[in-house]
Protein backbone atom coordinates (compact mmCIF):
# COMPACT_ATOMS: atom_id res chain seq x y z
CA UNK A 1 0.00 0.00 0.00
CA UNK A 2 1.28 3.27 -0.94
CA UNK A 3 2.25 5.77 1.50
CA UNK A 4 2.64 9.80 1.15
CA UNK A 5 4.59 12.25 2.78
CA UNK A 6 5.40 15.89 2.24
CA UNK A 7 7.91 17.05 4.64
CA UNK A 8 7.94 20.76 5.18
CA UNK A 9 11.96 20.78 5.74
CA UNK A 10 15.07 19.16 3.73
CA UNK A 11 16.03 17.55 7.06
CA UNK A 12 12.61 15.67 7.18
CA UNK A 13 12.62 14.77 4.15
CA UNK A 14 16.16 12.96 4.48
CA UNK A 15 15.40 11.30 7.40
CA UNK A 16 11.78 9.85 5.90
CA UNK A 17 13.92 8.84 2.81
CA UNK A 18 16.85 6.96 5.23
CA UNK A 19 14.25 5.42 7.30
CA UNK A 20 11.99 4.19 4.64
CA UNK A 21 11.46 0.47 4.89
CA UNK A 22 10.53 -0.11 1.36
CA UNK A 23 10.70 1.91 -2.03
CA UNK A 24 10.79 5.78 -1.73
CA UNK A 25 9.83 8.02 -4.79
CA UNK A 26 10.87 11.65 -4.56
CA UNK A 27 7.59 13.69 -6.11
CA UNK A 28 8.33 17.30 -7.73
CA UNK A 29 6.13 17.90 -10.81
CA UNK A 30 5.28 14.48 -11.00
CA UNK A 31 4.54 14.35 -15.03
CA UNK A 32 6.99 11.45 -14.86
CA UNK A 33 6.26 9.55 -11.86
CA UNK A 34 2.44 10.17 -12.33
CA UNK A 35 2.93 8.26 -15.75
CA UNK A 36 5.03 5.50 -14.32
CA UNK A 37 2.68 4.73 -11.37
CA UNK A 38 0.05 4.49 -13.71
CA UNK A 39 1.70 1.89 -15.71
CA UNK A 40 3.49 0.15 -12.93
CA UNK A 41 6.54 0.66 -13.99
CA UNK A 42 7.32 2.34 -10.87
CA UNK A 43 5.77 0.66 -7.41
CA UNK A 44 6.96 2.95 -4.75
CA UNK A 45 6.02 2.03 -1.21
CA UNK A 46 6.15 6.02 -0.01
CA UNK A 47 6.04 9.18 -2.12
CA UNK A 48 8.01 11.81 -0.56
CA UNK A 49 6.49 15.47 -2.31
CA UNK A 50 9.03 18.03 -1.85
CA UNK A 51 6.87 21.05 -2.69
CA UNK A 52 6.12 21.74 1.35
CA UNK A 53 10.27 22.55 1.27
CA UNK A 54 10.74 26.40 1.46
CA UNK A 55 13.08 27.37 -1.44
CA UNK A 56 12.79 24.24 -3.28
CA UNK A 57 10.06 25.85 -5.99
CA UNK A 58 11.49 29.34 -7.46
CA UNK A 59 14.26 31.44 -8.73
CA UNK A 60 16.83 33.45 -6.86
CA UNK A 61 20.06 35.47 -7.98
CA UNK A 62 23.14 35.82 -6.01
CA UNK A 63 25.78 38.15 -7.54
CA UNK A 64 24.61 37.62 -11.09
CA UNK A 65 25.04 33.54 -10.45
CA UNK A 66 21.37 32.17 -10.08
CA UNK A 67 19.73 29.45 -7.93
CA UNK A 68 17.03 27.66 -8.73
CA UNK A 69 14.96 25.34 -6.86
CA UNK A 70 14.95 21.78 -7.42
CA UNK A 71 11.20 21.36 -8.50
CA UNK A 72 10.78 25.02 -9.97
CA UNK A 73 7.95 24.48 -12.57
CA UNK A 74 9.41 24.89 -16.54
CA UNK A 75 6.73 28.04 -17.08
CA UNK A 76 7.99 29.50 -13.55
CA UNK A 77 11.58 29.13 -14.98
CA UNK A 78 10.55 30.54 -18.60
CA UNK A 79 9.20 33.80 -17.11
CA UNK A 80 12.04 34.55 -15.12
CA UNK A 81 13.40 37.47 -17.42
CA UNK A 82 16.67 37.85 -16.21
CA UNK A 83 17.79 34.32 -16.16
CA UNK A 84 16.13 34.48 -19.84
CA UNK A 85 19.09 36.93 -20.46
CA UNK A 86 21.89 34.93 -18.63
CA UNK A 87 20.92 31.69 -19.87
CA UNK A 88 18.88 31.52 -22.87
CA UNK A 89 20.11 27.98 -23.65
CA UNK A 90 19.25 26.73 -20.55
CA UNK A 91 15.67 28.10 -20.33
CA UNK A 92 14.04 27.33 -23.95
CA UNK A 93 15.45 23.56 -23.74
CA UNK A 94 13.65 23.65 -19.81
CA UNK A 95 10.78 24.98 -22.07
CA UNK A 96 11.05 22.27 -24.13
CA UNK A 97 9.58 19.83 -22.09
CA UNK A 98 6.19 18.73 -22.68
CA UNK A 99 2.83 20.90 -23.19
CA UNK A 100 2.04 23.93 -21.57
CA UNK A 101 0.15 21.88 -19.10
CA UNK A 102 3.45 19.70 -18.48
CA UNK A 103 5.20 23.21 -17.93
CA UNK A 104 2.83 23.77 -14.83
CA UNK A 105 4.73 21.25 -13.04
CA UNK A 106 7.57 20.14 -14.60
CA UNK A 107 10.87 20.37 -12.63
CA UNK A 108 14.98 20.37 -13.75
CA UNK A 109 15.17 17.63 -10.93
CA UNK A 110 12.34 15.51 -12.10
CA UNK A 111 14.08 15.66 -15.75
CA UNK A 112 17.69 15.29 -14.70
CA UNK A 113 16.63 12.33 -12.18
CA UNK A 114 13.76 10.73 -14.84
CA UNK A 115 17.26 9.64 -16.05
CA UNK A 116 16.04 10.07 -19.97
CA UNK A 117 18.93 9.80 -22.18
CA UNK A 118 16.96 12.26 -24.36
CA UNK A 119 15.97 14.69 -21.18
CA UNK A 120 16.30 18.60 -23.14
CA UNK A 121 17.19 20.64 -20.12
CA UNK A 122 20.14 18.10 -19.42
CA UNK A 123 22.47 18.99 -22.18
CA UNK A 124 21.95 22.38 -21.88
CA UNK A 125 22.39 21.90 -17.87
CA UNK A 126 25.86 20.52 -18.73
CA UNK A 127 26.94 22.61 -21.20
CA UNK A 128 26.47 25.39 -18.36
CA UNK A 129 28.58 23.94 -16.22
CA UNK A 130 25.36 23.52 -13.86
CA UNK A 131 25.93 22.22 -10.20
CA UNK A 132 23.21 20.46 -7.97
CA UNK A 133 22.87 20.29 -3.92
CA UNK A 134 22.50 17.00 -2.82
CA UNK A 135 21.30 16.89 0.98
CA UNK A 136 21.56 13.35 2.42
CA UNK A 137 21.90 11.71 5.27
CA UNK A 138 25.22 12.82 5.65
CA UNK A 139 24.66 16.57 5.12
CA UNK A 140 25.06 17.98 1.61
CA UNK A 141 27.57 18.29 -1.30
CA UNK A 142 27.43 20.39 -4.35
CA UNK A 143 28.02 18.31 -7.45
CA UNK A 144 28.37 19.18 -11.31
CA UNK A 145 25.06 17.86 -13.48
CA UNK A 146 26.80 15.71 -14.88
CA UNK A 147 27.64 13.30 -12.14
CA UNK A 148 24.27 12.47 -11.60
CA UNK A 149 22.63 10.13 -14.41
CA UNK A 150 24.83 7.12 -15.02
CA UNK A 151 22.50 5.45 -17.24
CA UNK A 152 19.17 5.25 -18.60
CA UNK A 153 16.91 5.54 -15.68
CA UNK A 154 19.87 5.01 -13.39
CA UNK A 155 21.19 8.20 -10.95
CA UNK A 156 24.08 8.11 -8.69
CA UNK A 157 21.76 9.01 -5.56
CA UNK A 158 21.52 7.61 -2.73
CA UNK A 159 18.65 6.40 -1.27
CA UNK A 160 18.82 8.91 1.46
CA UNK A 161 19.65 12.00 -1.23
CA UNK A 162 17.80 14.40 -2.66
CA UNK A 163 18.38 17.71 -5.16
CA UNK A 164 17.14 20.25 -3.34
CA UNK A 165 18.74 23.43 -5.68
CA UNK A 166 20.59 23.98 -9.21
CA UNK A 167 23.46 26.84 -9.34
CA UNK A 168 24.43 28.34 -12.91
CA UNK A 169 27.09 30.58 -12.50
CA UNK A 170 27.99 34.19 -13.24
CA UNK A 171 28.50 34.98 -16.83
CA UNK A 172 31.64 36.13 -18.04
CA UNK A 173 30.67 39.58 -21.07
CA UNK A 174 30.36 38.42 -24.32
CA UNK A 175 28.86 34.75 -23.31
CA UNK A 176 25.66 32.81 -24.59
CA UNK A 177 24.20 29.51 -24.78
CA UNK A 178 21.97 27.60 -27.25
CA UNK A 179 19.83 24.45 -27.17
CA UNK A 180 18.38 22.55 -29.81
CA UNK A 181 16.64 19.28 -30.59
CA UNK A 182 15.41 17.59 -33.63
CA UNK A 183 12.05 16.54 -33.27
CA UNK A 184 10.44 15.15 -36.64
CA UNK A 185 7.01 18.03 -35.45
CA UNK A 186 6.93 21.45 -34.16
CA UNK A 187 6.12 20.53 -30.92
CA UNK A 188 5.16 17.61 -28.10
CA UNK A 189 7.61 15.18 -28.85
CA UNK A 190 10.72 13.59 -27.75
CA UNK A 191 14.56 14.66 -28.71
CA UNK A 192 15.76 12.60 -31.71
CA UNK A 193 19.39 14.39 -30.92
CA UNK A 194 19.70 17.33 -28.46
CA UNK A 195 22.80 19.85 -28.46
CA UNK A 196 23.59 22.64 -26.07
CA UNK A 197 26.20 24.70 -26.78
CA UNK A 198 28.05 27.92 -24.44
CA UNK A 199 30.50 30.20 -25.76
CA UNK A 200 32.49 32.88 -24.13
CA UNK A 201 33.96 34.98 -26.92
CA UNK A 202 36.74 38.33 -27.02
CA UNK A 203 36.34 41.63 -28.26
CA UNK A 204 37.12 40.25 -31.96
CA UNK A 205 34.33 37.67 -31.57
CA UNK A 206 37.35 34.87 -31.32
CA UNK A 207 36.00 32.25 -28.80
CA UNK A 208 37.90 32.06 -25.40
CA UNK A 209 35.51 29.07 -23.68
CA UNK A 210 33.12 27.07 -25.03
CA UNK A 211 31.10 23.93 -24.00
CA UNK A 212 29.12 21.50 -25.96
CA UNK A 213 27.29 18.75 -24.98
CA UNK A 214 24.55 16.40 -26.55
CA UNK A 215 21.64 14.80 -25.56
CA UNK A 216 19.62 11.23 -27.09
CA UNK A 217 23.08 10.21 -28.94
CA UNK A 218 24.46 8.16 -25.80
CA UNK A 219 23.22 6.48 -22.66
CA UNK A 220 23.74 9.97 -20.65
CA UNK A 221 24.31 13.24 -22.13
CA UNK A 222 27.96 13.36 -23.65
CA UNK A 223 30.63 16.07 -22.61
CA UNK A 224 32.28 16.96 -26.30
CA UNK A 225 35.73 18.20 -25.26
CA UNK A 226 36.94 17.48 -28.67
CA UNK A 227 34.07 20.16 -30.49
CA UNK A 228 34.83 22.41 -27.71
CA UNK A 229 38.52 22.72 -28.74
CA UNK A 230 37.47 22.84 -32.17
CA UNK A 231 35.72 26.31 -31.28
CA UNK A 232 38.03 27.47 -28.88
CA UNK A 233 40.53 29.99 -30.11
CA UNK A 234 39.01 30.63 -33.45
CA UNK A 235 35.97 32.60 -34.93
CA UNK A 236 33.15 31.16 -36.13
CA UNK A 237 34.25 29.81 -39.64
CA UNK A 238 34.04 26.75 -41.75
CA UNK A 239 36.79 25.26 -40.01
CA UNK A 240 35.74 25.42 -36.47
CA UNK A 241 32.29 24.58 -37.51
CA UNK A 242 33.74 21.78 -39.53
CA UNK A 243 35.84 20.58 -36.39
CA UNK A 244 32.28 20.93 -34.05
CA UNK A 245 30.25 18.75 -36.47
CA UNK A 246 33.22 15.86 -36.83
CA UNK A 247 33.94 16.24 -33.19
CA UNK A 248 29.91 15.99 -32.19
CA UNK A 249 29.59 12.77 -34.55
CA UNK A 250 32.46 10.92 -33.33
CA UNK A 251 30.94 11.20 -30.02
CA UNK A 252 27.81 9.27 -30.87
CA UNK A 253 26.84 5.83 -29.59
CA UNK A 254 23.29 6.13 -30.16
CA UNK A 255 20.49 3.97 -30.23
CA UNK A 256 18.57 2.28 -33.40
CA UNK A 257 14.76 3.02 -32.57
CA UNK A 258 11.56 4.19 -34.09
CA UNK A 259 12.71 7.95 -34.24
CA UNK A 260 16.03 7.41 -35.86
CA UNK A 261 18.77 4.93 -36.96
CA UNK A 262 22.49 5.05 -35.42
CA UNK A 263 23.58 6.99 -39.25
CA UNK A 264 20.89 9.23 -38.42
CA UNK A 265 20.98 10.41 -35.23
CA UNK A 266 24.77 10.81 -35.99
CA UNK A 267 24.55 12.73 -38.71
CA UNK A 268 22.18 15.40 -37.04
CA UNK A 269 23.95 15.68 -34.04
CA UNK A 270 27.53 17.71 -36.22
CA UNK A 271 23.92 19.47 -37.66
CA UNK A 272 22.19 20.43 -34.39
CA UNK A 273 26.01 21.05 -32.69
CA UNK A 274 26.58 23.52 -35.81
CA UNK A 275 23.70 25.24 -35.59
CA UNK A 276 23.36 25.71 -31.48
CA UNK A 277 26.97 27.05 -31.64
CA UNK A 278 26.07 29.82 -34.62
CA UNK A 279 22.71 30.51 -32.60
CA UNK A 280 25.40 30.54 -29.13
CA UNK A 281 27.78 32.90 -31.15
CA UNK A 282 25.53 35.62 -32.51
CA UNK A 283 23.89 35.94 -28.80
CA UNK A 284 27.13 36.34 -27.49
CA UNK A 285 28.26 38.65 -30.48
CA UNK A 286 25.45 41.00 -29.24
CA UNK A 287 26.26 41.76 -25.67
CA UNK B 1 -3.90 2.46 5.33
CA UNK B 2 -5.13 5.90 6.45
CA UNK B 3 -6.88 8.00 3.71
CA UNK B 4 -5.50 11.27 3.43
CA UNK B 5 -7.89 14.60 4.59
CA UNK B 6 -7.72 17.39 2.05
CA UNK B 7 -8.89 20.79 2.39
CA UNK B 8 -8.69 23.24 -0.76
CA UNK B 9 -11.26 25.19 -2.60
CA UNK B 10 -12.45 23.88 -6.18
CA UNK B 11 -13.81 26.75 -8.25
CA UNK B 12 -14.74 29.49 -5.15
CA UNK B 13 -15.56 26.82 -3.24
CA UNK B 14 -13.43 25.79 -0.26
CA UNK B 15 -13.71 22.03 -0.44
CA UNK B 16 -12.64 19.00 1.79
CA UNK B 17 -12.14 15.43 1.08
CA UNK B 18 -11.15 11.92 1.79
CA UNK B 19 -8.70 10.45 -0.52
CA UNK B 20 -5.80 7.34 -0.78
CA UNK B 21 -2.74 8.52 -2.12
CA UNK B 22 -2.50 6.99 -5.25
CA UNK B 23 -5.50 8.77 -6.70
CA UNK B 24 -4.86 11.83 -8.84
CA UNK B 25 -6.62 15.31 -8.44
CA UNK B 26 -8.86 13.99 -11.74
CA UNK B 27 -9.92 10.61 -10.09
CA UNK B 28 -10.91 12.82 -7.29
CA UNK B 29 -12.63 15.48 -9.20
CA UNK B 30 -14.43 13.18 -11.38
CA UNK B 31 -15.45 10.15 -9.12
CA UNK B 32 -15.84 11.99 -5.34
CA UNK B 33 -16.92 15.50 -6.43
CA UNK B 34 -18.94 14.56 -8.99
CA UNK B 35 -17.42 17.47 -11.01
CA UNK B 36 -16.90 15.20 -14.62
CA UNK B 37 -16.33 17.72 -17.07
CA UNK B 38 -13.05 17.51 -16.82
CA UNK B 39 -12.12 14.36 -19.04
CA UNK B 40 -9.94 11.09 -18.85
CA UNK B 41 -8.18 11.29 -22.08
CA UNK B 42 -4.82 9.68 -21.93
CA UNK B 43 -3.74 9.29 -18.89
CA UNK B 44 -0.34 10.19 -19.51
CA UNK B 45 -0.30 14.14 -19.94
CA UNK B 46 -0.55 13.69 -23.32
CA UNK B 47 -4.16 14.62 -24.63
CA UNK B 48 -4.86 17.82 -22.17
CA UNK B 49 -8.92 16.82 -21.81
CA UNK B 50 -8.35 16.89 -17.81
CA UNK B 51 -6.81 20.40 -17.46
CA UNK B 52 -7.50 22.42 -14.85
CA UNK B 53 -5.85 25.25 -13.09
CA UNK B 54 -4.05 24.92 -10.13
CA UNK B 55 -3.61 28.74 -8.26
CA UNK B 56 -3.48 29.69 -11.54
CA UNK B 57 -1.11 27.74 -13.72
CA UNK B 58 -2.46 25.48 -16.05
CA UNK B 59 -1.74 21.74 -15.30
CA UNK B 60 -3.46 18.22 -16.25
CA UNK B 61 -5.25 17.17 -13.16
CA UNK B 62 -4.28 13.86 -14.33
CA UNK B 63 -0.48 14.31 -13.91
CA UNK B 64 -1.35 15.54 -10.31
CA UNK B 65 -2.19 13.34 -6.55
CA UNK B 66 -5.00 14.74 -5.26
CA UNK B 67 -3.35 14.84 -2.01
CA UNK B 68 -1.61 17.26 -3.51
CA UNK B 69 -4.20 19.79 -3.41
CA UNK B 70 -3.98 20.23 -0.19
CA UNK B 71 -4.32 24.37 1.00
CA UNK B 72 -4.63 25.28 -2.99
CA UNK B 73 -6.78 27.25 -5.59
CA UNK B 74 -8.35 25.06 -8.16
CA UNK B 75 -10.26 25.81 -10.99
CA UNK B 76 -12.12 23.55 -13.27
CA UNK B 77 -14.29 24.16 -16.60
CA UNK B 78 -17.80 23.79 -14.09
CA UNK B 79 -16.30 26.97 -12.89
CA UNK B 80 -16.05 28.92 -16.30
CA UNK B 81 -20.01 29.91 -16.36
CA UNK B 82 -21.65 32.42 -14.34
CA UNK B 83 -24.77 30.84 -14.05
CA UNK B 84 -26.11 30.36 -17.03
CA UNK B 85 -24.16 33.31 -18.95
CA UNK B 86 -21.17 31.49 -20.42
CA UNK B 87 -17.60 32.49 -20.76
CA UNK B 88 -17.09 34.56 -24.05
CA UNK B 89 -14.74 31.36 -24.92
CA UNK B 90 -17.67 29.38 -24.39
CA UNK B 91 -19.97 31.23 -26.60
CA UNK B 92 -17.18 31.79 -29.53
CA UNK B 93 -16.32 28.14 -29.29
CA UNK B 94 -20.15 27.34 -30.21
CA UNK B 95 -20.73 30.53 -32.92
CA UNK B 96 -17.24 28.92 -34.37
CA UNK B 97 -18.41 25.19 -33.92
CA UNK B 98 -15.29 24.45 -32.53
CA UNK B 99 -16.32 21.49 -31.50
CA UNK B 100 -17.74 18.08 -32.69
CA UNK B 101 -17.80 15.00 -30.34
CA UNK B 102 -16.82 17.76 -27.79
CA UNK B 103 -14.48 15.49 -25.43
CA UNK B 104 -11.85 17.78 -26.04
CA UNK B 105 -13.77 20.86 -25.14
CA UNK B 106 -13.52 21.20 -21.33
CA UNK B 107 -9.99 21.24 -21.45
CA UNK B 108 -9.44 22.95 -24.45
CA UNK B 109 -11.54 26.08 -22.43
CA UNK B 110 -9.19 25.87 -19.45
CA UNK B 111 -6.28 26.24 -21.83
CA UNK B 112 -7.71 28.68 -23.79
CA UNK B 113 -8.52 30.91 -20.36
CA UNK B 114 -5.52 30.43 -19.17
CA UNK B 115 -3.84 31.75 -21.99
CA UNK B 116 -6.00 35.05 -22.45
CA UNK B 117 -5.74 35.41 -18.61
CA UNK B 118 -1.96 36.11 -19.03
CA UNK B 119 -2.08 37.87 -23.02
CA UNK B 120 -4.90 39.18 -23.59
CA UNK B 121 -3.72 39.79 -27.54
CA UNK B 122 -1.89 36.18 -28.68
CA UNK B 123 -0.92 35.48 -32.26
CA UNK B 124 -2.06 32.83 -34.14
CA UNK B 125 1.17 31.04 -34.04
CA UNK B 126 1.55 31.38 -29.40
CA UNK B 127 -2.24 30.37 -29.48
CA UNK B 128 -1.61 27.34 -31.37
CA UNK B 129 1.98 26.05 -29.68
CA UNK B 130 0.30 26.97 -26.22
CA UNK B 131 -2.72 24.84 -26.93
CA UNK B 132 -0.53 21.79 -28.42
CA UNK B 133 -1.04 19.80 -25.33
CA UNK B 134 -4.82 19.59 -26.56
CA UNK B 135 -5.27 17.37 -28.75
CA UNK B 136 -8.78 17.07 -30.97
CA UNK B 137 -9.73 14.43 -33.45
CA UNK B 138 -12.88 16.01 -34.94
CA UNK B 139 -12.14 19.80 -35.64
CA UNK B 140 -8.67 19.79 -37.49
CA UNK B 141 -8.13 22.74 -34.86
CA UNK B 142 -8.79 25.66 -37.18
CA UNK B 143 -11.99 26.44 -35.60
CA UNK B 144 -11.01 26.10 -31.95
CA UNK B 145 -8.37 28.78 -33.20
CA UNK B 146 -10.39 31.20 -34.66
CA UNK B 147 -12.41 30.52 -32.13
CA UNK B 148 -9.73 31.74 -28.91
CA UNK B 149 -8.72 34.94 -31.42
CA UNK B 150 -12.27 35.96 -31.39
CA UNK B 151 -12.87 35.72 -27.77
CA UNK B 152 -10.06 37.19 -27.02
CA UNK B 153 -10.62 40.02 -29.47
CA UNK B 154 -14.08 40.12 -27.76
CA UNK B 155 -12.70 40.11 -23.97
CA UNK B 156 -10.44 42.98 -25.25
CA UNK B 157 -14.10 45.21 -25.69
CA UNK B 158 -13.31 45.18 -29.71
Amino acid sequence: MLAYAAPSTVEEAVRILAGASGVAKILSGGTDLLVQLRSGRARPDLIVDTKKIPGISGIRQQDGAFVIGAATPGAVIGECEALRRAWPGVVEATNLIGSTQVQGRASLAGNLCNASPAADSVPALIAARATCVVAGANGRREIPVESIVTGPGRTSLGADELIIEFHLPRRPPRSADAYLRFIPRTEMDIAVVGAGVTVTLDAGGVCTDARVVLGAVAPTAVVVADAAAALIGRTLDSTALAGLDGAAQRACKPIDDKRGTIEYRTKVAGVMARRAATIAYQRAGER
Amino acid sequence: MSKHHVSTTINGEPTEFLCEPQLTLLDVLRDEIDLTGSKEGCSSGDCGACSVTVDGRLVCSCLMLAVEAEGRTIETIEGMARGHDLHPLQRKFLEHAALQCGFCTPGLLVAAKALLDRNPNPTETETRYWLAGNLCRCTGYDKVIRAVLDAAAELRGE
